[in-house]
C-alpha cells in the first residue's frame, strides 16, 4: 500500500538556522502519528510543509501521490485534501460557526449553500455543538471554538488531518472535550498527524510516536515501546520533564 | 460689532458651504481611488511596486498641503499648465490625502493575523479568494477609524483652497469680513458652517466603528 504522506531527504533552513535536516519519514493511509520534542525542534515547521505553507529547500514531500517541492508542485491539490487545525485555532471573526465550516466547500468546491450547510450541521453535531451554528467566535469558549475549527478542517473531507497542537491554548477544563473529538477521529480511518504534549492522547490512540530534536527524528517507535523504553538519551530526558509536570498537574 | 451681517450674508455663506462640501466630496473620491491602489502595491509581492508605493506615501505626506497647492496653482503654469483654481485644490487635496488613506488601509491589512490568511490557504482556498473573503473584511474593518478621521482632516483641510482664491466657507467668510470690517461675526459663522458639516460626519465615524467592531 502506498504512503498517505513520504518525507524524502527533506532540508529547511531558517537563516543560517537548519530547522528541518535530513527528514525522511513515511506515513501510512490511516495511520495517527504523534509527533513530540521540546520548543524549537522544528515540529510545527515538519507539519507546515505538509500543506505548503513552508516551503522545502531540498527533497520532496509526497501526498497522497502529489509532489510538493521547492517550485510548489501541486500545491493546490494538496490543499483540499490535508485539513490542518492551528494551536490558535484561527476562525475567522467575521463569520458564524456555520460560515466558518462552509466558506470553503462553497468557495473551493462550489457546493450548493444548502448543501453545504447540511454538512456544516452534521459537521457541529458530530463535534458537540449542534446548537452554535450562529455563534461568532467570539462568543464561543476556547474549546468550543476548537471543536468548530476541527469541523471545519473536516468540511473539505480531506484525506489527512494535520494538528499544530490543539489543545495548548486551552484552559484545563477543555482539553478533554477536545482530545475526545479527536479520539472519535482516530477510530474513522483519516490519516492524522497530532503534535502535542498530550502523553495520554498518545498512549490511546497514537500508531507511532515520531521524536523530534534540533530538526532531526531522533526517535521513533510505538507508544508502548517509546514511553516505557526510549533509546535516545534526549528522548529519556524530554520524557522525564513531561512525565514529571504531568504528575505534578494531576 | 454687528451680527446682522451674518443674516444678511447667509446665503453667500451657504454657497460657500457647498463649495467646500464639493471640494470634500470630489477630494475624498480621489484620494480613496489612488489610497486603495498605493495600497494595494504596498503589500504587492514585487519588492519595486512596494518601494515605489512606500516612497509615493513618504513624499507626499511630508510636504506640507499648502505647499502641494501653491505648487499646482502658482508654480504650474510658468511651466505652461494653467488649471482653475478649483481643480488645484481637489487635485492637491486629493493627492495629499491619497497617502494618508493608503496608509490606513495597509496598516488594517496588516493589522489581520497571518493565521487568518494560513486557515484560509490551508482550506484550499485561492489566495485572492482568501483575500476577498478572510483578510480585507476584517482589514475594512480595522480601517474604518482612521480612514473616518482622515475625512474628517480632509473637511477640515479643505480650507486652504481659500488660499487659492476659491470661495469656499472661509474663503467667503474672508471677504465679507474684509468688506464690512465684521470679522468676528463671519468667522463665527465660518466656524459653525464647518461644524455643521464635521459634527455629522463624526457622528457617522463613530457609528461605523461600533458596528465594525466585532
Ligand atoms: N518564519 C520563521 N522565520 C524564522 N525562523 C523560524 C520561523 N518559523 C520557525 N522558525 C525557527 O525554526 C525553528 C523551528 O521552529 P518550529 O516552530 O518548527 O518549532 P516547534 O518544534 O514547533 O516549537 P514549539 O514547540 O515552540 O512550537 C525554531 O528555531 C524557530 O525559531
Ligand atoms: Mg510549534
Amino acid at each position: 500500500m502506498s504512503a498517505a504522506i513520504e518525507f524524502s531527504g527533506v532540508q529547511k533552513w531558517f537563516g543560517p538556522n537548519h530547522v528541518l535536516a535530513d527528514i525522511d519519514l513515511s506515513i501510512a493511509t490511516g495511520e495517527v502519528v504523534v509527533v513530540i520534542g521540546p520548543s524549537g525542534s522544528g515540529k510545527s515547521t515538519l507539519l507546515r510543509c505538509i500543506n505548503g505553507l513552508e516551503a522545502v529547500q531540498q527533497g520532496t514531500v509526497v501526498v497522497d501521490g502529489r509532489r510538493l517541492t521547492a517550485q510548489g508542485g501541486e500545491l493546490a491539490a494538496i490543499r483540499r485534501e490535508v485539513g490542518m487545525v492551528f494551536q490558535a485555532f484561527h476562525l475567522y471573526p467575521h463569520k458564524t460557526a456555520l460560515e466558518n465550516i462552509t466558506l470553503a466547500p462553497i468557495t473551493v468546491k462550489r457546493i450548493p449553500r444548502e448543501q453545504a450547510e447540511t454538512e456544516a450541521r452534521a459537521l457541529l453535531e458530530r463535534v458537540g455543538l449542534p446548537e452554535k451554528a450562529g455563534a461568532y467566535p467570539a462568543q464561543l469558549s476556547g474549546g468550543q471554538q476548537q471543536r468548530v475549527a476541527i469541523a471545519r478542517a473536516l468540511a473539505m473531507q480531506p484525506k489527512v488531518l494535520l494538528f499544530d497542537e490543539p489543545t495548548s491554548a486551552l484552559d484545563p477544563e477543555m482539553i478533554k472535550e477536545v482530545l475526545d473529538v479527536m479520539k472519535a477521529l482516530a477510530h474513522t480511518g483519516i490519516t492524522m498527524i497530532v503534535v502535542t504534549h498530550e502523553m495520554g492522547f498518545a498512549r490511546e490512540v497514537g500508531d507511532r510516536v515520531v521524536f523530534m530534536d534540533g530538526g532531526r527524528i531522533v526517535e521513533q517507535a510505538s507508544p508502548e515501546v517509546f514511553f516505557s523504553a526510549p533509546s535516545n538519551p534526549r528522548a529519556q530526558l524530554f520524557l522525564s520533564k513531561i512525565l514529571r509536570s504531568e504528575g505534578a498537574l494531576s | 460689532m454687528d451680527w446682522s451681517v451674518l443674516g444678511e450674508n447667509a446665503g453667500l455663506l451657504a454657497q460657500g458651504l457647498l463649495v467646500t462640501l464639493e471640494v470634500s466630496v470630489s477630494a475624498l473620491i480621489l484620494a480613496l481611488a489612488l489610497g486603495v491602489a498605493v495600497a494595494t502595491l504596498r503589500v504587492a509581492p514585487s519588492q519595486p511596486l512596494r518601494a515605489i508605493a512606500a516612497a509615493y506615501v513618504e513624499f507626499l505626506r511630508n510636504i506640507p498641503l499648502l505647499v502641494q497647492l501653491f505648487f499646482l496653482f502658482f508654480a504650474l503654469p510658468s511651466a505652461g499648465i494653467r488649471l482653475p483654481a478649483f481643480v488645484c485644490g481637489v487635485l492637491a487635496l486629493g493627492v495629499y490625502t491619497s497617502a494618508f488613506v493608503a496608509e490606513a488601509i495597509r496598516s488594517g491589512i496588516s493589522a489581520v493575523p497571518r493565521g487568518q490568511l494560513e486557515a484560509g490557504l490551508s482550506s484550499g482556498m485561492r489566495y485572492a479568494t482568501v483575500m476577498r473573503t478572510i483578510v480585507l473584511p476584517q482589514a475594512v474593518a480595522k480601517t474604518i477609524p482612521p480612514l473616518g478621521n482622515t475625512a474628517l482632516n480632509l473637511i477640515k483641510n479643505s480650507s486652504l483652497v481659500s488660499t487659492i482664491s476659491v470661495l469656499d466657507i472661509l474663503g467667503t467668510a474672508n471677504l465679507i469680513g474684509a468688506r464690512s470690517f465684521q470679522y468676528v461675526p463671519m468667522f463665527v459663522g465660518a466656524a459653525i458652517c464647518y461644524l455643521i458639516l464635521t459634527l455629522p460626519a463624526a457622528f457617522a465615524v463613530n457609528r461605523l466603528e461600533k458596528r465594525y467592531a466585532r
